[in-house]
């Protein structure tokens, strides 16, 4: 093999996961706040503010789960009936949060319940993302090429805990993009949300990074061991400065930097389960290279991958470029 | 409410119930997003605001549909994983790349350019517009072309190896993507969903004709759905046949269920059946009416050559008979149907009395939704035929199952259920609402106006978008 390529596609879907989080995260984060929003256009200009773009930050995650399949089908395999519940679950919770995107715009008499159903989905979405996340990290059984165990393992302390801190953090990453997207009342209003949603999604990382060293034997020989645990110590370092630059641009009334300091908060996160976790992409047992399709189908795949998600990218910021700047109340096609 | 029935069983139900609300979306969505980019490109080259009312009209009605098919989408692709879980180990590494390159080359495309075709036109100008509503529409038959070829790949495996750890490996990459059923059922399928939407564009403009002969849009999308189901129906039969005889050749036993052959024709003339009741416990088509001989016509066969049925299959490889042979029927039924009505719409037009012809536009009316069933009955004899193998030969339905317990998948069947017949059946109800508009509507949804009661207030007429009983 002259490239490792399950390494290569290891870190794309690691990329596409985490593109996934950070552009849905703030979409879901919205959905979240909803119910809050004081007023019925406060409403309609929060929705509006995704509307041309809910579809495809939404797609990364299809990337996600297809780019698994394709490359490694052995960890989707296992992965997927081990999360049978948590994953049914938020399959539904996102059927209802897509179609009120259209269907509020359809009715006034169910006005209210299309509201529900998006903030409902919006946040059993977010949350059995992060109970799947939890239950990964726990681990999970597999026997010969299956997974092993019953259909409530995934149900522990630790992994609804990871789902609270979903919900708290993709809130906080609603706030900040509300705070960089309106005026007036709305973006006050958010402002102070923000800060208590980021004090929050702080604590509850801090709480779920204590643990988690003590739940596997190798994570913890990952962050606390020499020489491993220099470059580990990166990670608070990178946080600490965050944090002072999330409150201080928050409390300094700047628009964008509190937004990029939240995103800046699950990427950094992201990096340290990704410290964790490698070589594994099924913890405790299977490795990249165990899990990895033949050689053909990585070298086909990615292919299409190195040409097209370039492409991707470009116009997806071409979409977010063309619907840049303030809302403006009025704008709209329904 | 579901115990006693194993987890294979609910899971074959849980993929057909929700692979079947599925595709209803796409085989509109798809022929829906062609006529949108055909629409805006006649009101940029004509200046004609009849176009751009029809455009604006129909894309609403289009981004309901749209969102449909991307959430009961989702749902899909996960499937496979949580239900299917065995299938994705072993075909993973020759169908998960195809899934990929949709997932890169069109879902991202059909999203991206999505946002800009419904909000974008005063932001980006009529130029990148179209350009934005010509990438929904290809990206939509992007997406349909490697989802086929997957499909088609498990209906007629080629270009794979098998590993000792039971995995398909890809050997020809060529040959997998271009496997011998892919173009016959890339062309049927969407030909079948342009069909579809032609039809439901039809009943639209008919429905608004009853109304008002002279309405402008009425005539114009009536006109032009009718030119469609007369130009694309008998392709699409065409198409169906040679799809038939191409199956002949590499699924013959799902030929033999589609057309009720129980027994074998040595000597030839061998019946084409056009009633039946199918007993596969009996092993014998009961109540059959036949015309004997036809059966080797459409196969395309001398009179005397041979025709072989079911009885030279074990019958632990044979599908479910009665299903294949009377959804075949469905479908081939009303492809005759849409057939005449293209007939019937050419007469009148030809008369010169398309626009003035009730019973026409009350035809098209009930024509409507036929495009729908046709697609369901199409895939049914697909799927139902193909069993009990999901790659067909290599790998039984049986053997692909996950290792989920069967009280999990019955309460994900469950919620699956309420969730899709409440969650599309209010969409259902705002799409046809919607339709019932005028197409020169302002806004279609929202002002809905209080209660009334018709007779007390002029209000109908005032108000174009008062709705009766919202
Ligand atoms: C012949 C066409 C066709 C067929 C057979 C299927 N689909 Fe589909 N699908 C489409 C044509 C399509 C589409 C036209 O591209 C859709 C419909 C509406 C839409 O938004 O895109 C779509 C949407 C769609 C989405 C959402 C895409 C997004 O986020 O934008 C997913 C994940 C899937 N599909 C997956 C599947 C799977 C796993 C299928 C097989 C079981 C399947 N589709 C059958
Ligand atoms: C979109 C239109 C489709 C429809 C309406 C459809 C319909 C069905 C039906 C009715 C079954 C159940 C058959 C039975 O249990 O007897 C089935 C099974 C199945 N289909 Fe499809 N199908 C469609 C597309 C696809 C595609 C595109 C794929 C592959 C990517 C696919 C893969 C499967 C698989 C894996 C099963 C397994 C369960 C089984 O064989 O029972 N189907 N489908
Ligand atoms: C009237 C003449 C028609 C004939 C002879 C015909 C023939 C066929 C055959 C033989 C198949 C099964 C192929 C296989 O599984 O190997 C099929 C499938 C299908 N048909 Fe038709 N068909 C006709 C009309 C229609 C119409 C009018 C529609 C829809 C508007 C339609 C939609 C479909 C669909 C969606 C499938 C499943 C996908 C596929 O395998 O291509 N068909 N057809």
């Amino acid at each position: 093999m002259p490239f490792d390529l399950a390494f290569i596609w290891a870190g794309l879907i690691a990329f596409a996961v985490l593109v996934y989080v950070i552009l849905d995260g703030f979409d879901l984060g919205l959905g979240i706040l909803f119910p809050f929003a004081r007023s019925e256009k406060d409403r309609d200009m929060m929705m509006n503010s995704v509307a041309p773009v809910w579809d495809g930050n939404e797609t990364w995650l299809v990337l996600g789960g297809g780019g698994l399949f394709a490359v490694f089908p052995l960890a989707y395999a296992v992965i997927m009936p081990a999360l049978y519940m948590p994953i049914t679950l938020m399959l539904l919770a996102l059927v209802f949060r897509g179609v009120s995107f259209e269907y509020r715009w359809r009715t006034t008499r169910w006005k209210g319940l299309w509201d529900m159903a998006f903030f409902g989905g919006s946040t059993v979405a977010a949350f059995c993302q992060g109970v799947a996340l939890g239950a990964l990290v726990q681990g999970i059984e597999v026997t010969g090429r299956a997974y092993s165990g019953g259909w409530f393992d995934w149900l522990t302390p630790f992994s609804v805990l990871t789902g609270f801190a979903v919900v708290v953090g993709y809130a906080l990453l609603g706030a900040t993009w509300l705070v960089l997207k309106t005026e007036g009342d709305l973006q006050v209003q958010m402002r102070r949300y923000a800060w208590w949603l980021g004090a929050g999604t702080l604590g509850l990382i801090g709480i779920v990074s204590l643990i988690t060293p003590f739940l596997d034997p190798i994570y913890y020989e990952r962050w606390f061991n020499l020489p491993g645990s220099l470059i580990t110590m990166a990670v608070p370092v990178v946080m600490l400065v965050l944090i002072w630059s999330f409150f201080t641009s928050l409390n300094d009334g700047k628009d964008l930097q509190p937004f990029l300091s939240a995103l800046g908060f699950f990427i950094v996160s992201f990096v340290g389960i990704g410290i964790s976790f490698y070589p594994m992409m099924v913890p405790p047992s299977l490795t990249i290279w165990q899990v990895a399709a033949p050689y053909k189908s990585l070298a086909f795949a990615l292919v299409g991958a190195a040409i097209l998600i370039p492409i991707i990218l470009a116009y997806t910021a071409y979409a977010y470029w063309v619907f840049r700047g303030k809302m403006d109340p009025a704008e709209g096609y329904h | 409410m579901l115990d006693g029935f194993s987890a294979e069983t609910l899971a074959r139900v849980q993929f057909a119930f929700t692979v079947s609300f599925h595709i209803i979306f796409p085989a509109f969505s798809i022929g829906l997003a062609s006529y949108l980019a055909v629409l805006n490109g006649l009101w940029i080259k004509t200046r004609d605001e009849t176009y751009l009312t029809l455009f604006t009209y129909w894309k609403k009605i289009f981004a309901v549909a749209f969102g449909m098919g991307v959430v009961s989408g989702i749902v899909m692709s996960y499937q496979f994983g949580t239900n299917w879980s065995v299938f994705s180990d072993k075909a993973g590494p020759v169908v998960g790349p195809l899934m990929a390159y949709e997932v890169m080359s069109a879902f991202f495309l059909e999203a991206g350019f999505l946002g800009i075709m419904l909000f974008g036109r005063e932001r980006v100008g009529e130029k990148l517009h179209m350009f934005a509503t010509a990438m929904v529409a290809f990206g939509t038959l992007m997406s349909a072309t490697w989802i086929l070829s997957v499909n088609s790949w498990m209906q007629t495996p080629a270009g794979f190896s098998i590993a000792e750890n039971g995995q398909f490996v890809p050997e020809d990459w060529w040959a997998i993507v271009f496997n011998p059923s892919f173009p016959y059922r890339l062309v049927h399928m969407v030909l079948a969903a342009f069909l579809t939407t032609a039809l439901v564009v039809g009943a639209v403009g008919g429905l608004h004709l009853l109304r008002d002969r002279a309405n402008k849009e009425a005539r114009r999308m009536f006109s032009m759905a009718m030119w469609m189901a007369l130009i694309v129906t008998p392709i699409q039969i065409f198409a169906g046949h040679e799809h038939g005889l191409n199956t002949l050749e590499h699924q013959p036993v799902k030929i033999m269920a589609m057309e009720g052959h129980y027994e074998s024709h040595p000597e030839g003339w061998a019946p084409l059946y056009l009633f039946g009741i199918p007993n596969d416990a009996e092993q014998r088509l009961d109540y059959a009416i036949g015309i004997p001989g036809l059966g080797n016509i459409i196969f395309e066969k001398p009179l005397d050559k041979a025709v072989m049925g079911l009885d030279t299959i074990p019958d632990e490889d044979q599908p479910p008979v009665f299903i294949v042979f009377w959804s075949f029927r469905v479908m081939v039924g009303l492809g005759m149907l849409m057939l005449g009505l293209g007939a019937w719409s050419a007469w009148a037009r030809w008369r010169g009395h398309l626009f003035d012809a009730p019973w026409l536009h009350r035809a098209s009316i009930l024509m409507g939704p036929t495009g729908f069933v046709a697609v369901l009955a199409g895939w049914i004899t697909t799927e139902v035929g193909r069993q009990p193998f999901t790659v067909y030969g290599f790998l039984r339905t049986s053997d692909s199952l996950a290792p989920v317990e069967a009280p999990a998948v019955a309460a994900s069947l469950i919620a699956f259920i309420i969730v899709y017949f409440f969650v599309f059946g209010a969409g259902t109800y705002y799409i046809l609402r919607m339709m019932n508009k005028r197409p020169s509507t302002p806004k279609l949804g929202l002002q809905d106006g209080p209660i009334r009661t018709a007779g007390i207030t002029p209000a109908p007429q005032v108000n174009p978008d008062f709705i009766p009983g919202e």
